[in-house]
């Protein structure tokens, strides 16, 4: 890069008689392109310092107020405030007293001229030539040797972090014979809900005296909607006959489409609707996805009264719960 | 016009701050000693920025991540990255005896306990708010442009990187609180991880330390790539972006005296350096106008996440909006051989936007190849001027447009009162016909603009009929005038050579044609006769 690439010229097309020169010997007093903007300077000036003088009075009023007790919206706004006017004034500054131009720099083509090029090459390749293109082996042999160190990387840096799935998403905290509980772990009796209502249900064992107890991944996993659509039994389907006693339906609560739990219980459509994506389930048609982006229906736990009347879990569901994931 | 007065300066100078000046001198010789740095500093401070308003945006982009930087730093002073649960006694009494996570609660107490702190938080959620917005039209006027044409094409890349990483940024800082929202967010990357073909469900597990939500690994983890490994990735990117800025030159817009071998504007040193430390306090006036008065993200009022609870009518924040609304658009399809699914939340989360930022990333290479252009380009285009370019930029707009509204499709239903069926099923299709209309559109005005020239809206030439000695016709324009418009064609075409006089009548004629057109079909009928008769004396 020659000196002049960087030095700054005048504006040559623009007609005006100023010839090419360097912003070293440039005689700025004779060069009209260093004439300020500003038509009174003084002014300009005074009007600048007005506005550091108040931002300087916004700092301290930010001081004044921090110490009683800093308020967000007084610091918030003098900060705006102050920051403004500095901004104001330095931009101020920088148009109307600062030589008005235009400058002009020239430039060349981006990439190399010949010549270096030609040497580029002259040194890679007629040096390194006899040093490094014969020995292609060794670095054949040095890239295999990196590469499988960068295998290796992937354990520490992706395998270490967790462990792998194994069976866990083909399971949940409920079981055979595990009995209903609501989210207080009260068990939920057979005359407890009235037709129409809906609560959160685990199994017992999951929800703790303490929710600092918790396990956190079965309060996911086993989070169960339970729903009284009818005082009778119900069947969704067939195979399930036995699986709503009473009018009792129970769905996991985790949606199939992206894992949100569902939360919205529309009783005269006897609908399930899912506030984050918007899939709609038809509760007594097993929880067939009937709008929205949800693929498969909500699975079912199968429920059973136990002899105190209270409500039980024949077993764990049938197929794993929440949204689609790659089988392995 | 005043001009600087540099001997006077020099005078003043070498009187009063005589002293002032010999150490500055001096620091600067011992410097240079050590690291010569007169030649470089002289070729920095020359460097011509180009004034336009719209070369701002990405230095609106720069401050906020200065912004971002700053008050992220004050914000790690409290932010406990641990989701170990505790009981919350801090000073939100609604809260208190609950049982709340270590980062929910560090976080509640650094906006409601810490002085100063809930503005430093506002602001930083602003900044960053603000900093992917400046992004992405920053990207919109280098698109529309051409400003990513060779030799640019690295710097378009490492802008986009620059974008994909900024929203990774933001979703991992949004979801750091622990609070219900993010944690519905965090399940969702859950979800949208596991949906990967192969890998997928592995990733999830191991990235979440378990089955959702993990054994609560996933907020240091969050944390330290929030506060330490991207914010690093981001400096140094826009390290490079700003060095190769330097090193290729700024683009500028053709103009009087703007050629593709120079570049005019402001120089660095004193002008632009002063305009632009100016524009930075102004950005961080408007976000600290912003974190003082606009309140966000209040995690207090969401409550702590837990995993059988769920928020409604919740929207992710802008920049993840569209992802948010493709995924309530996908119809409910999944594809499935024996164990091997590939679920739904893969097209719209994974695919898209894969397919959508690898076309960024290619697309100079793209338009290259389509127009066959191998040449250099320092001189920016009017969008007008490639009006294909234009088309298929307002389309991929509206698109993304089309994306982030539908993430609302709840709220418009709520708030129009008309069905979320409607509304689900409008987005379904109008998503991918309006952004053809726009595009449509697009095209037709730029080949519009192109035609009208520079004088859209100004007086059409007239043409004159004549009648010769023998009674033959012909059709003549009238003589130019400065602010007449050829409509169709560039140049405008030689007329008659006439008389100053015999063209003022034209003028006249014309004039009075224009202001009269609804005047009687005699007086046109007669101009002829009268014109004939002047060019015959």
């Amino acid at each position: 890069m020659s000196d002049s690439d960087n030095d700054l010229t005048s504006d040559n097309t623009s007609g005006n008689s100023v010839s090419p020169v360097t912003i070293r010997n440039l005689n700025i007093e004779d060069d009209p392109r260093f004439e300020l903007l500003a038509k009174n300077p003084k002014r300009t000036e005074i009007l600048i310092a007005i506005s550091f003088a108040i931002a300087a009075v916004l700092f301290i009023a930010m001081m004044v107020d921090y110490v009683k007790g800093a308020n967000t919206q007084v610091e918030g706004g003098l900060m705006a405030a102050a920051f403004s006017l500095l901004g104001i004034g330095m931009v101020a500054w920088g148009k109307y007293l600062m030589p008005k131009g235009p400058f002009e720099e020239s430039r060349h083509r981006t990439g190399s001229t010949d010549e270096d090029k030609k040497e580029f090459v002259d040194a890679f390749i007629g040096r390194g030539k006899i040093a490094v293109s014969r020995r292609s082996f060794l670095g054949k042999m040095l890239g295999a040797a990196m590469g499988l160190f960068g295998l290796f990387l992937l354990g520490p840096t992706l395998r270490s972090l967790g462990p792998n799935p194994n069976n866990a998403l083909n399971h949940t905290a409920w079981k055979k014979g595990s009995r209903v509980v609501t989210t207080d772990g009260k068990l939920v009796h057979v005359n407890d809900l009235d037709v129409g209502a809906f609560m959160t249900v685990f199994p017992e064992g999951v929800i703790k005296k303490s929710e600092l107890e918790e396990n956190q991944q079965d309060l996911y996993n086993s989070q169960t909607l339970l729903i009284r659509a009818s005082v009778d039994n119900i069947v969704t389907e067939k195979g399930r006959e036995t699986w709503g006693p009473q009018g009792y339906l129970a769905y996991s609560k985790v949606c199939t489409h992206a894992g949100c739990p569902i939360s919205l219980y529309q009783q005269e459509t006897q609908q399930l609707l899912c506030p984050c994506h918007q899939s709609l389930f038809n509760v007594l048609d097993g929880a067939m996805p009937i709008f929205g982006p949800a693929p498969r229906p909500l699975p079912q736990l199968p429920l059973a009264v136990d002899p105190h009347g209270y409500l039980i879990a024949q077993a764990d569901y049938n197929e794993p719960i929440g949204p689609g994931y790659w089988g392995f | 016009m005043a001009k600087l007065d540099v001997t006077k300066l020099r005078d003043q100078n070498s009187k009063s701050k005589k002293t002032v000046n010999d150490q500055i001198a001096t620091t600067a010789e011992w410097f240079d000693d050590r690291l010569g740095l007169a030649k470089g500093t002289r070729i920095f401070f020359n460097k011509i920025f180009p004034d336009h308003w719209s070369f701002m945006l990405g230095e609106i982009a720069l401050y906020s991540f200065v912004v971002l930087l700053v008050t992220g730093i004050f914000l790690t002073l409290y932010y406990v990255p641990s989701a170990s649960l505790m009981i919350y006694h801090g000073s939100y009494a609604p809260l208190r005896g609950t049982v709340v996570s270590a980062a929910y609660n560090s976080t509640v107490n650094l906006s409601l306990h810490v002085r100063f702190g809930l503005l430093v938080r506002q602001m930083h959620h602003w900044a960053a708010d603000i900093f992917l917005g400046a992004i992405a039209v920053h990207m919109c006027r280098v698109f529309f442009t051409g400003a990513f044409r060779k030799p640019r094409e690295l710097n378009w890349i490492v802008g986009v990187t620059l974008l994909i990483l900024g929203i990774v940024e933001g979703f991992l800082g949004y979801s750091l609180p622990d609070d219900l929202i993010s944690g519905t967010g965090l399940r969702i990357m859950f979800s949208v991880t596991e949906s990967i073909p192969i890998v997928g469900t592995h990733l999830a597990f191991w990235i979440f330390g378990g089955n959702y939500p993990g054994d609560g690994s996933i907020i240091p983890r969050m944390f330290i790539a929030h506060v330490l490994l991207i914010p690093a990735l981001l400096a140094a990117l826009i390290g490079v972006h700003l060095a190769l800025l330097v090193k290729q030159k700024h683009t500028q817009f053709p103009g009087p005296g703007k050629t593709e071998k120079n570049v005019v504007g402001t120089p660095m040193w004193p002008g632009f350096m002063f305009k632009t430390q100016g524009f930075m306090f102004l950005v961080v006036g408007v976000i600290a106008l912003l974190g003082a008065f606009a309140q966000i993200n209040p995690i207090w009022q969401y409550g702590q996440y837990l995993p059988y609870k769920v928020s409604y009518a919740v929207q992710p924040d802008w920049y993840m909006g569209w992802l948010d609304g493709a995924l309530r658009i996908m119809p409910s399809w999944e594809f499935q051989y024996h164990s091997f699914i590939i679920p739904n939340q893969f097209f719209p989360s994974i695919l898209l936007p894969g397919i959508a930022f690898n076309i960024f990333i290619i697309w100079p290479f793209i338009e290259a190849k389509i127009k066959k252009d191998k040449s250099e380009h320092n001189l920016l285009e009017r969008p007008r001027d490639n009006p294909m370019r234009t088309a298929i930029g307002a389309g991929a707009l509206t698109f993304f447009f089309m994306l982030f509204a539908a993430s609302a499709t709840d709220v418009l239903a709520n708030y129009l009162t008309i069905s979320l069926n409607i509304v689900l099923w409008f987005f379904r299709i109008a998503t991918y016909i309006i952004p053809f209309l726009v595009a449509a559109i697009a095209y037709r005005v730029c080949i519009e603009l192109q035609r009208a020239g520079d004088g859209a809206g100004k007086r059409k030439r007239f043409n004159v009929v004549w009648r010769s000695d023998t009674g033959e016709y012909f059709t003549e324009k009238s003589p130019a005038r400065s602010d007449d418009v050829d409509y169709l064609d560039g140049e405008p075409e030689e007329s008659l050579e006439l008389t100053p006089e015999v063209s003022k009548m034209v003028n006249e004629k014309a004039d009075l044609i224009a202001s009269d057109r609804n005047g009687s079909q005699e007086s046109t009928d007669s101009d002829p006769e009268d014109l004939q008769q002047i060019s015959r004396d």
